[in-house]
């Protein structure tokens, strides 16, 4: 079973990229089965159900969801074995920026589009660093001059990847992503598997449900802003 | 270097073997791609986008100087091609200035600088209203993005083949804007419905349900007809232009007709009377 994780910014078009890409895989007779990792609330799961393939939904609801995520990798694994799978979608939330679902040996897929501003990608961090593809969506409404510079900052961050311009609203790219899920490697089992980029700790009284202001309120790994630091661009 | 792009047909919409089976492009030509809406011209443009090699929906190929593209090399391949088309916009917050070199230094051009004269001087010369090297690229209106946009796919983006979607309502002189594509060498695909861009190539591919259906060479007659267009065109500019710049129009400016002309309107006038 290929083993595909999905991450990306938010509103860049991740589930309208895999419901195209999968359509090109069930075209090749493949069992598709998706997992989709939210927070509070996703209707991701009916678009993904319309295809008429297997979905789950993990919400993870008071925990932070990339966490959530990497808890649940093993679960997510034997449910899409029960049904049979040749290739697991698994596309998460993408929040904070800060986490990056990666794992080794897994596919890893980061959807981002043109409009976030061409500065933008330095601040994604290692969810773009470390993942194999890399999609740009949203190609059609942004001139070229623009689309070449983003490309290349992508490139910056991300020379390794493999980078695809995607049209969520045709599907135009969906090959290219489908052959590319296709020549990758299967996984023979996610335990023991490593995360490319380790998650920030996020271990304090806030993240145990603190909600009062104040020093003597805080617990656990504090962090406090260096206001001596001198902006170094 | 490009010289050529051929297209080997595919299938139409009812899989029945294209009857084009081959189209060749080269290079300072200008193919232009007709058919009513819902014909697959934009499934002809992003097949040759994308490189098509019998895996897209209508099993097109596409060929490079006559060879199969590699697609390892997808990283530089995918500079080939650039795309003009009316629903693109500036999304950047920067000036003229900034944002052009920006794009010279990932276009690994060495002295940006010298360049942007040229390009200044090719923006205005498309779109009606003047801009500066200091205009915010936000404030731009939507004649004045799209001319830059060519002035950039012509002079910036050495992208030898250009896909030019649907500007003919995008506020620019767009009989020039093919001039200076075409006069940079490039492999210009023009997506329209303007009967003055179709003449203006040397052949037009003419699509029907979602295949190539007849190539048709630009006649001699043609040619007549596209002459008289840009002069009727001239025209309607020149009005618009003083209008524009608050004149009152006189007795004397109607378009201005000529013997042929005339025996065209009384034509017309029969016509509608006995389909009346």
């Amino acid at each position: 079973m290929r083993f595909v994780v999905v991450a990306g910014t938010p509103s860049s078009g991740k589930t309208s990229v895999m419901v195209h890409t999968i359509r090109h895989l069930l075209k090749n007779n493949l069992q598709v089965a998706v997992c989709k990792i939210d927070c509070l609330q996703t209707s991701d799961d009916e678009r993904y159900l319309s295809l008429g393939i297997p979905v789950a939904v993990g919400l993870s609801d008071y925990i932070c969801p990339d966490h959530f995520y990497v808890s649940n990798l093993e679960e997510i694994e034997a449910w899409a074995r029960e049904q049979k799978a040749d290739v697991l979608i698994l596309e998460t939330a993408g929040l904070c920026h800060r986490c990056a679902p990666a794992v080794f040996d897994c596919l890893s897929i980061c959807v981002i589009d043109n409009l976030i501003g061409v500065d933008t990608p330095q601040k994604i961090g290692p969810m773009l660093s470390s993942s194999d593809i890399v999609v740009i969506t949203k190609g059609d409404i942004v001139s070229q001059a623009e689309r070449e510079v983003f490309r290349y900052k992508v490139e910056m961050v991300n020379p390794e990847a493999s980078i695809l311009d995607f049209n969520g609203l045709t599907g135009q790219g969906a090959l290219a992503l489908k052959n590319e899920i296709l020549a990758s490697e299967p996984l023979a089992g996610i335990t023991g598997k490593v995360l490319r980029s380790p998650m920030p700790a996020a271990i304090c009284s806030y993240c145990a449900g603190e909600t009062i202001i104040g020093q003597s309120y805080q617990m656990g790994f504090i962090k406090k802003v260096d206001f001596g630091r001198v902006k170094s661009d | 270097m490009i010289k050529h792009i051929t297209i080997l047909g595919g299938f139409d919409k009812n899989g029945n073997q294209e009857k084009i089976s081959e189209l060749k492009v080269c290079s300072g030509e200008v193919l232009a791609v007709v058919g009513p809406t819902g014909s697959g011209k934009t499934q002809l443009i992003s097949d040759i986008e994308q490189y098509a090699e019998e895996e897209t929906l209508t099993g097109r190929k596409i060929l490079i100087n006559g060879q199969p593209v590699d697609k390892p090399g997808k990283k530089s391949l995918s500079r080939l091609v650039a795309q003009v088309s009316q629903n693109m916009n500036f999304v950047i917050d920067l000036s003229i200035k900034d944002f052009l070199l920006m794009h010279a230094r990932v276009r690994g051009i060495s002295n940006p600088e010298q360049i942007l004269p040229e390009l200044l001087y090719v923006t205005n010369l498309l779109s009606g209203e003047p801009v500066t090297l200091t205009t915010n690229l936000a404030q731009l209106s939507g004649g004045q993005s799209r001319a830059l946009m060519v002035a950039d796919v012509a002079i910036i983006s050495n992208a030898p083949v250009v896909l030019i979607d649907e500007i003919e309502n995008a506020g620019i002189d767009r009989l020039q804007a093919l001039k200076i594509l075409t006069g940079q060498g490039k492999i210009v695909l023009v997506v329209s419905h303007d009967p003055t861009l179709m003449l203006m190539s040397k052949q037009r591919v003419v699509m029907k349900n979602g295949g190539m259906d007849k190539i048709c060479q630009t006649t001699e007659l043609e040619k007549r007809v596209l002459k008289d267009l840009i002069g009727l065109e001239e025209q309607v500019a020149s009005l618009r232009e003083r209008l524009r710049q608050g004149e009152n129009l006189g007795a004397e400016d109607g378009i201005k007709a000529d013997v042929e002309e005339k025996e065209r309107r009384i034509l017309w006038q029969e016509y509608r009377y006995t389909s009346l």
